[in-house]
């Protein structure tokens, strides 16, 4: 009989006491007929996170809900290192605790990899059956921009560049990751073109987001200037 | 090849064929002077095109909202039961 593969679930939380908890709901909910395990790295968050999840541990099961936690705010890419360290699976999901990734696409993420045996299987808004709900016009607008200028100078190879939702092989992200250097919003673009310049095979799945309901956002006012130094970074160095 | 260079190499093979109309003149040369504008032009309402549509066709999913609604009810009940402290924040 065929190995059953076992997917490692990395969530990076500041502030999502709330969040969490839904989100844990929803992955147990959604996978049951998978292995998998969920880690969370939590950046000493001021509202209580860490607790929660220690209730929903013991809820779940201990082993299957890892907290690891940092001692201050480190930001969005060293979490993912952090937490790739103690992944156990093959693979590896990298989701956002805010509900706008909805782990009811998980398994048609892990189907499409298991299909196509496909190195990354990446979320994407702006397909068929995808979608955003919760934006205003200036973030669309803003969104499509970027995206067009994005398509035109970087020729990624995917429709959704700055989408977290992903799954990756446990030794493609291992490898990809340590050849990242930008930080925060550029961070994900970055991920996915070098994984398209290294010649890695990846496939999309349509996703909704839906904007977060509760709590706020983490990145703040300057992404659009951030986001065209990312864009000029990496026209010069992929 | 770095992403700069290969778009630099797309401009130069550009260049390349606009030089050789120049030189070439099989259609009229003030014609050919104006090329790069037109160029840049059609560059620019590509752009403006593309955004355009991409705005006009932005996939939303009002439904998605709703049902993710329902789930969150579900789940602090759920996890209420469980001895999980809900409380909202
Ligand atoms: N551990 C950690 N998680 C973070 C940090 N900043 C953001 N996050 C988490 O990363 C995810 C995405 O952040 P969010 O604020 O929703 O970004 P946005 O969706 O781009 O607005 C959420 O799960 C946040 O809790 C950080 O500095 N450390
Ligand atoms: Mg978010």
């Amino acid at each position: 009989m065929e190995k059953k593969n076992k997917y490692s679930i990395i969530i990076p939380t500041y502030n999502e006491r709330l969040n969490i908890a839904i989100v844990i709901y929803l992955i147990f909910k959604y996978l049951r007929e998978f292995d998998f395990e969920i880690i969370i790295v939590d950046d000493g968050s001021p509202d209580g996170t860490q607790d929660i999840i220690q209730q929903l541990r013991q809820v779940y099961g201990e082993e299957r809900i890892l907290l690891r936690a940092r001692p201050k705010k480190l930001g969005l890419g060293t979490a993912y290192c952090h937490g790739l360290r103690y992944a156990s699976g093959d693979f590896v999901v990298i989701m956002d605790a805010d509900l706008s990734h909805h782990p009811k696409y998980l398994p048609s993420f892990i189907r499409k990899q298991i299909e196509t045996g496909a190195s990354i299987v990446t979320g994407t808004r702006y397909v068929k059956n995808g979608g955003v709900h919760g934006w205003n016009l200036l973030r669309k607008l803003t969104s499509r921009g970027a995206n067009v200028l994005a398509q035109t100078l970087l020729w990624p190879g995917v429709s959704d560049l700055t989408g977290s939702f992903r799954l990756y092989k446990k030794s493609v992200l291992e490898d990809i990751i340590s050849s990242v250097v930008s930080k925060g919003y550029v961070f994900q673009m970055e991920m996915i073109v070098r994984a398209t310049r290294k010649g890695y095979h990846i496939e999309e799945v349509p996703i909704t987001f839906v904007d977060r309901v509760f709590g706020s956002s983490k990145l703040g006012g300057s992404e659009i200037v951030e986001y065209l130094k990312g864009l000029i970074y990496l026209l010069l160095t992929t | 090849m770095k992403q700069i260079l290969k778009i630099l190499g797309v401009l130069l093979a550009i260049f390349a064929v606009w030089i050789g109309l120049l030189e070439a003149s099989v259609v009229s040369q003030s014609y050919v002077w104006l090329l790069p504008v037109y160029l840049v032009l059609s560059l620019g309402c590509y752009g403006l095109l593309m955004v355009g549509i991409g705005l006009m066709f932005f996939p939303t999913c009002p439904q998605e909202a709703q049902l993710l609604q329902k789930e969150i009810l579900e789940a602090k009940e759920f996890l209420s039961s469980k001895g999980v402290d809900m409380g909202s924040d």
